[in-house]
């Protein structure tokens, strides 16, 4: 495979300082050695359950980590090493977060100045309206506050602050959370279509079903660790799964028997 | 609108109940002081050598022997008319002394409330902008310090400093000694209000410091400052556009509810500095037992205090567009 992968992660470990007591610090690792190429044109899906540490990645790849929190581990930007310095200068331009709720926008700002991060040139005006209307939502958006969304439509704005620019990137952070089956899949579209523009579309979820349904390739993700990483048509066949957790995962999905996850153990891990 | 008059309305019934049980509390705690106004007004000789029928007069006019309850409605009667009484030690109207100890105060009060909150304010952004740096540990630093000074420790702190050893402002007063009331100018007033509405301020400040503080801290961890970081604004960015606007709302809360403590604490400093405004006029009526001033006086600066509660609440409602626009819907 000659083409260069727009994102890189090798060995990426992300974990938390926090102290026990008054003197003693505990290291706990959230992340470990985790491994992901994303390519142009793609969608990849990291599943995992909640808890997990699946927002912590998103963080680690944007530099937005707490202060409390490390990482170690390589990170490359299509090609180049992907250091602090250089993922400021990035963010917000060619990388760019889908946050998962509406607490991500600022009670206070109405949305249409959010959407253009507080820019207020007729060029960003008109690109603001363009992708109101491409994701159908009316320009009377632009003049609500964020409390004022419906859920929709919120994920819909969050997905606006997005291709403001145009990324190469896209760093979705759980996108889908208790919407209706076919809205997800109309948001999950939206990626899908952000990524045949030319970026590279990373989706974090908890859900397998909706990560296959979108993503080229699901990275099973459990306790920190990848368990699995399988192109998402290898899972219409159990048998091309090879990890356990992600087969007990399959199997409980409705139509592949509903049956429920056994609890693993360790050693399988 | 009419949401709006309703609104009104219950905090105009709010206001009047509350006035209410200011008055009783003040007048039982009045009734309960041992404080005699004879023994405190009249010097011992001095009444050792009336008549009996001299005293008899004086305990009237003092109202020393009337039942509390009866004095208390007889006020309350009155009140409702419009008229606070007569000052039993300044001998003229309680509204009038009031008025003029008002003004000498306002001054003071104004200028200690504009600057602690515009300072504090300022001081309480840079501090939480910086947390953990030199800057913010040498402001949080100040304002534990001020926070725990008594007032009119401090008062007697620059008294001694700036009147005393290096002569800059007058000692007390608010106009200068001996001079006829008609040639005192204005700039010999300002100096002599300037020491106490100073001391007034360093007090408010650190308050408001804190508040705001904490306030700019809670914001800078919030998730929308954290979308705004991954967004690439940078740190004045984020202050221009999340900071000043989020903690603006908790700062008009904060600065009209300081309102009561900028009163509270100019009666400890027009006390150190016998300055003759309202704080020091309450110390001489409730130590001298002229209880139609004092009852006054307390229902003043409970409604002056209140309305500036209510004037938050409603800045709220307009600028908050949380409360704006949800009551329209």
């Amino acid at each position: 495979m000659d083409r260069i992968p727009i994102l890189d992660i090798q060995n990426l470990s992300v974990s938390f300082s926090q102290y026990v007591d008054m003197f003693r610090k505990n290291d706990l690792q959230v992340i470990k050695d985790l491994n992901l190429k994303l390519f142009e044109g793609e969608v990849v899906a990291v599943v995992g359950a909640s808890g997990s540490g699946k927002s912590l990645l998103a963080h680690a790849i944007l530099g937005i980590l707490p202060y409390n929190a490390s990482f170690s581990g390589r990170m490359s930007y299509c090609g180049e090493p992907l250091t602090q310095m250089r993922i400021e200068q990035l963010r917000g331009k060619e990388i760019v977060l889908v946050p998962q709720s509406v607490s991500y926008l600022d009670p206070l700002m109405k949305v249409g100045f959010q959407i253009r991060k507080s820019v207020n040139d007729k060029r960003s005006k008109e690109k603001m309206l363009q992708t109101l209307n491409r994701y159908g939502l009316g320009e009377e958006v632009e003049k609500l506050y964020p409390f004022e969304l419906s859920g929709g439509m919120a994920r819909r704005v969050l997905i606006s602050t997005a291709v403001m620019d145009s990324p190469r990137l896209v760093i979705a952070d759980e996108p889908t959370p208790g919407i209706h089956i076919d809205a997800a899949k109309q948001v999950l579209g939206h990626f899908r279509k952000i990524a045949d523009d030319g970026a590279a579309v990373l989706i974090i979820t908890h859900d397998l079903e909706l990560a296959i349904e979108a993503a080229d390739r699901v990275v099973v993700f459990y306790a920190g660790m990848t368990l699995e990483e399988a192109q998402a048509s290898d899972f219409s066949d159990e048998s091309k799964l090879s990890h356990p957790y992600t087969r007990a995962l399959w199997r409980a999905m409705p139509q592949n028997g509903f049956r429920a996850i056994e609890s693993i153990k360790e050693a399988d891990l | 609108m009419n949401k709006l008059m309703v609104y009104m309305f219950k905090n105009f019934i709010r206001m009047l109940l509350l006035l209410l049980f200011v008055s009783i509390t003040a007048f039982i705690l009045v009734s309960l002081s041992p404080i005699d106004p004879l023994q405190a007004n009249i010097s011992q000789t001095a009444l050792g050598s009336l008549s009996q029928e001299q005293i008899d007069k004086l305990e009237m006019y003092w109202g020393v022997n009337e039942a509390p309850i009866e004095r208390y409605l007889a006020w309350v009667r009155a009140f409702l008319h419009g008229d606070m009484g007569t000052s039993l030690l300044y001998r003229q109207s309680v509204a009038s002394v009031i008025m003029q100890k008002l003004s000498n105060s306002l001054m003071l009060m104004v200028f200690a409330w504009i600057i602690s909150g515009g300072i504090g304010f300022f001081l309480g952004i840079l501090s939480g902008m910086n947390r953990g740096k030199i800057i913010d540990k040498l402001i949080k630093g100040y304002a534990l310090l001020t926070a725990s000074a008594p007032t009119f420790w401090l008062a007697l702190l620059f008294l001694l400093v700036f009147s005393v050893w290096l002569g800059l402002f007058p000692i007390g007063l608010s106009v200068p000694i001996g001079m006829d009331a008609a040639s005192v100018s204005l700039s010999d007033r300002l100096q002599h209000a300037i020491l106490p509405a100073v001391t007034l301020s360093i007090t408010g400040i650190s308050n408001i410091v804190l508040h705001t503080r904490e306030k700019m801290i809670d914001v800078l961890e919030s998730e929308y400052v954290l979308f705004a970081v991954a967004r690439g604004e940078k740190r004045w960015e984020i202050f221009r556009h999340h900071g000043l606007r989020n903690i603006l709302l908790p700062a008009i809360t904060l600065q009209f509810a300081s309102i009561s403590e900028i009163f509270g604490g100019s009666i400890l400093v027009e006390q150190v500095f016998s300055y003759p405004g309202l704080g020091q006029a309450v110390v001489t009526a409730g130590l001298g037992g002229d209880i139609p001033l004092l009852l006054g006086i307390t229902v003043i600066s409970a409604a002056i205090v209140f309305a500036g509660n209510f004037i938050a609440d409603i800045l709220y409602g307009i600028v908050d567009p949380r409360i704006r626009k949800g009551a329209r819907s």
